[in-house]
């Protein structure tokens, strides 16, 4: 019967196979554990799509009511270091996935070479974001008691815009919903920052980690998960370089 | 090879729909530039004069870049039902809540201008 002790110990044994030592007990299977682990990054991922959803929903809805405002206060933004930024954070990406394909093939150097360029080019990501902030600091356009609206009531007092894009001047009750336009710019460009700050310091753990070896012995999950983080943040610019830097050019 | 070990000495491991794909960089590097021209496109289609559709058109390649990104970068394309399934979710609360949303936003005033 089932309860003579030799059958059962058999048992046990069959129930506590071998398995690597990353591998936790309560799972199956190495790829049982990495299954669960992706699926619960990417519900984290969700939480992070509707946090970010609703500020695209604020701006969306707040463009619609205050369009002049909205457009010519967009019209401040530098396309050119936009643009610059969007090649920045995709070439990241590109040397993230690169990171996870070199952890998968256990490729040590390699892996540590794409952390280190992924970790540069947010850095310059940041960088160039540090430039726009530092210009519309100098311009009074950060909202708040210093805000100034002599861009927007008299676009020719601010020559290097006005030369691009000759802004009519505004009604000061509808000059005044600028500032709700930089609010949101920085509100999400600010959360998109912090975003990446955060991602740069678990980066710069990890190049410490792989250089030790960490990742490179057929356990990947933590830099597939990372990556994953990564290129979100990455999808977030996706959106956000058209919504503020594009869409009002012509408007 | 540690993983077909596995396989072996499993086999219900074996009749897991997901064994860990690696994608080869040939595929990253070929959506790396697709993205890079993409991105130089939607800039040049800002200088055309759409009106309209210029965020239109401004969306609809965010919304393939972004495609892109997460079905190779992201692996979706070679992941588990479960994960595909995850994300459709998570895209599709998102649609209707921010669709909802706005279509109440822009049609308050319907008619009354």
């Amino acid at each position: 019967m089932s309860d003579s002790p030799a059958i059962a110990n058999g048992a046990a044994v069959a129930e506590h196979h071998e398995h690597p030592p990353y591998q936790r007990h309560h799972f199956e299977s190495v790829e049982q554990q990495a299954d669960t682990t992706n699926f619960a990054m990417w519900l984290f991922l969700l939480t992070e799509i509707m946090f970010f959803g609703g500020l695209f929903t604020a701006y969306l809805i707040l463009r619609n009511w205050y369009y002049p405002a909205f457009v010519e206060a967009s019209h401040q933004l530098n396309i050119f270091w936009g643009t610059a930024n969007t090649a920045v954070l995709i070439s990241s990406s590109f040397t993230m996935a690169m990171g996870v394909w070199s952890a998968e093939m256990r490729k040590k150097g390699t892996l540590v070479l794409c952390l280190v360029l992924t970790f540069i080019l947010g850095l310059v990501f940041l960088g160039i974001k540090t430039i726009e902030y530092k210009e519309k600091i100098e311009k009074h356009h950060v909202p708040g008691f210093h805000y100034s609206l002599q861009s927007f009531t008299n676009p020719a007092s601010d020559p290097e815009i006005y030369k691009e894009y000759h802004d009519q001047p505004m009604a000061l009750d509808m000059a005044r919903h600028t500032e709700l336009y930089f609010f949101l710019y920085f509100a999400m460009t600010g959360m998109h920052a912090l975003h990446m700050i955060i991602g740069i310091a678990i980066l710069g753990f990890m190049i410490f980690r792989a250089r030790a070896g960490a990742y490179t012995t057929g356990h990947v999950t933590f830099v597939e998960n990372f990556g994953l983080y990564w290129h979100f943040v990455d999808i977030i610019w996706i959106f956000l370089f058209p919504l503020l830097y594009l869409i009002s050019r012509h408007q | 090879m540690s993983e077909q070990k596995q396989n072996a000495a499993h086999p219900e491991a074996a009749h897991g729909e997901h064994e860990h794909h690696i994608t080869p960089p040939g595929v990253y590097i070929v959506i790396f530039l697709t993205l890079l021209a993409f991105t130089a496109l939607t800039v040049g289609a800002s200088y055309i004069e759409m009106n309209i559709f210029n965020p239109v058109v401004a969306l609809a390649i965010g919304v393939i870049k972004a495609t892109l990104v997460v079905l190779f970068f992201m692996g979706v394309k070679y992941s588990t039902k479960l994960t595909k399934l995850t994300v459709f979710a998570g895209l599709f609360t998102f649609m209707a809540l921010i669709g909802m949303t706005l279509a109440d936003y822009f049609s308050r005033a319907w008619g009354r201008w």
